[in-house]
């Protein structure tokens, strides 16, 4: 579903990413972790389309980047740690805005569906900014699957939960995994993406250090290993 | 899944020019129905207009003939301060909640996007003027309300607000954006704002269209070619 080849980023003079490979299989749920300022989220960004790397191939669903960008977006709904709303329209209008713009069809139908989906409905005429931050995080995951995308990028989505939000975002995640959608999710929370993956990278040095399927290793084995990639 | 995601964008494929429009028509609404709930944008360019000219008026105690002659350099010293400031405005709100990744992760030619951001503020300089043309003719005895100076205040805010809405979305990332916004713009729209007060001066002098025409042409010309510019290199100026 993405493949990734000698990937490389540089912000200026800055390099992010150095050559790295990363392959995710279709249905697959991959956590990238990695301590802060690893490239996670350049990572991310590139896959999303929403940066272009300095050198290395991408390709997702067969589709390569940047070349042919608008049809990757047909099949990718990405959650970024900022939720991507606008505080001055209801639930409600900002995902009629955003079906409107991914040119929906049947679309009051789907975001009724989708609010349900998100525990969001009752709330649903309520201006965004309103919200709270597990609120937002909620809807925010209700706009990137609103058009039923094949693939999930997740960016941080725990940042700034408490524990109660945190857990329901964690269903949420779940749920989407079990309908058969590939994910790919950044987090610097070991244990949060080793509860909901089926496979760990752990992304240190510019590269994926380590790949790990989460059926060959326990939870205080990971973190072990985690700790000796990261710290040598 | 895949056959799902597409049966779900049948109606709107993004290649087809109806999606376009819509996508077009979309941003549009939603910068709309933002500020009619926020009032910040068009109440915040509206209040600066105001000062402006209320300021113009009391610093320059002119005769009648004096006023017809600096009026066009008022209103387009209004229009453009004014304008940046609503230019600024519109593209933090996309900043906001990383609103500018949301729109560009949709999958339409990011011309749409642009020229929904950029009728949007083309829409709010024109209400801003419509307000402020009123009280300009009463304060300064000059009838400005003339189909002919509407034509111009079009032009001039099409090319205005084009450049501005592409160099607002090259500076939102910037730290200090507020301040680099009009250091990249003015440079830019000198032309424009040249040939606006120009062929402006002229129609409040009654000078003949023929003698004007050069001015006129300027500012379709400059239209035409930094709405060419804003859809070749949009694209660029937004991604990382």
């Amino acid at each position: 579903m993405i493949e990734a080849r000698g990937l490389a980023k540089a912000y200026g003079m800055r390099p992010v990413l150095r050559g790295l490979d990363f392959r995710v299989e279709r249905g697959e749920f991959v956590a990238v972790v990695g301590p802060n300022g690893a490239g996670k989220t350049t990572l991310l960004r590139i896959l999303a389309c929403l940066a272009r790397p300095t050198i290395g191939e991408v390709r997702v669903a067969g589709k390569r980047l940047p070349g042919q960008a608008t049809a990757v977006r047909r099949i990718l709904g990405v959650v970024l740690h900022q939720p991507l709303l606008y505080g001055e329209l209801t639930a409600h209008e900002n995902l009629r805005f955003y079906g409107r713009i991914y040119g929906l069809a049947d679309l009051e139908a789907r975001i009724e569906q989708v609010l349900a989906m998100v525990g969001l409905s009752s709330r649903s005429n309520d201006l965004v900014r309103k919200y709270s931050r597990g609120m937002q995080q909620r809807l925010a995951i209700g706009r990137g699957i609103l058009h039923d995308p094949e693939l999930l990028l997740f960016d941080e989505p725990h940042t700034g939960l408490d524990p109660e939000a945190a857990e329901v975002l964690d269903g949420l995640l779940t749920t989407l995994s079990s309908e058969g959608r590939t994910m790919v999710m950044t987090s610097h929370d070991l244990a949060r993406a080793a509860g909901s993956a089926s496979r760990v990278d752990i992304l240190y040095g510019g590269v994926i250090a380590r790949s790990i399927r989460r059926t060959e290793i326990q939870t205080d084995e990971l973190a072990r290993l985690y700790r000796q990639v990261t710290h040598g | 899944m895949v056959e799902r995601a597409g049966a779900a964008m049948q109606a709107g494929s993004p290649g087809a020019f109806g999606g376009y429009l819509r996508a077009v028509g979309a941003v549009i609404w939603k910068d709309l129905t933002s500020e009619l709930r926020s009032r910040e944008l068009l109440g915040g360019m509206l209040v600066f207009a105001l000062l402006v000219i209320l300021i113009f008026n009391f610093a320059l105690e002119l005769d009648v003939r004096a006023r017809q002659s600096v009026t066009s350099g008022v209103l387009w010293v209004t229009f453009a301060f004014a304008g940046t400031l609503g230019l600024n405005r519109a593209m933090a709100v996309e900043r906001e909640r990383g609103c500018l990744d949301g729109l560009l992760l949709a999958p339409v030619d990011r011309s749409a996007l642009f020229f929904g951001k950029a009728l949007g503020n083309l829409l709010f300089m024109l209400i801003v003027a419509a307000i402020i043309l009123p009280i300009y003719s009463l304060l300064y005895n000059v009838n400005l309300i003339r189909p002919d100076l509407a034509g111009v205040i079009v032009l001039g805010s099409i090319g205005y607000t084009t450049v501005g809405t592409l160099f607002s979305a090259m500076s939102v990332q910037a730290r200090t954006r507020d301040i680099l916004l009009p250091i990249l713009l003015f440079p830019v729209v000198l032309p424009l704002l040249i040939a606006a007060v120009r062929t402006t001066s002229s129609l409040l002098l009654a000078i003949p269209l023929a003698e004007i025409r050069g001015w006129f042409n300027l500012l379709i010309v400059y239209d035409l070619l930094f709405v060419a510019v804003a859809i070749m290199t949009f694209d660029y100026v937004v991604e990382e």
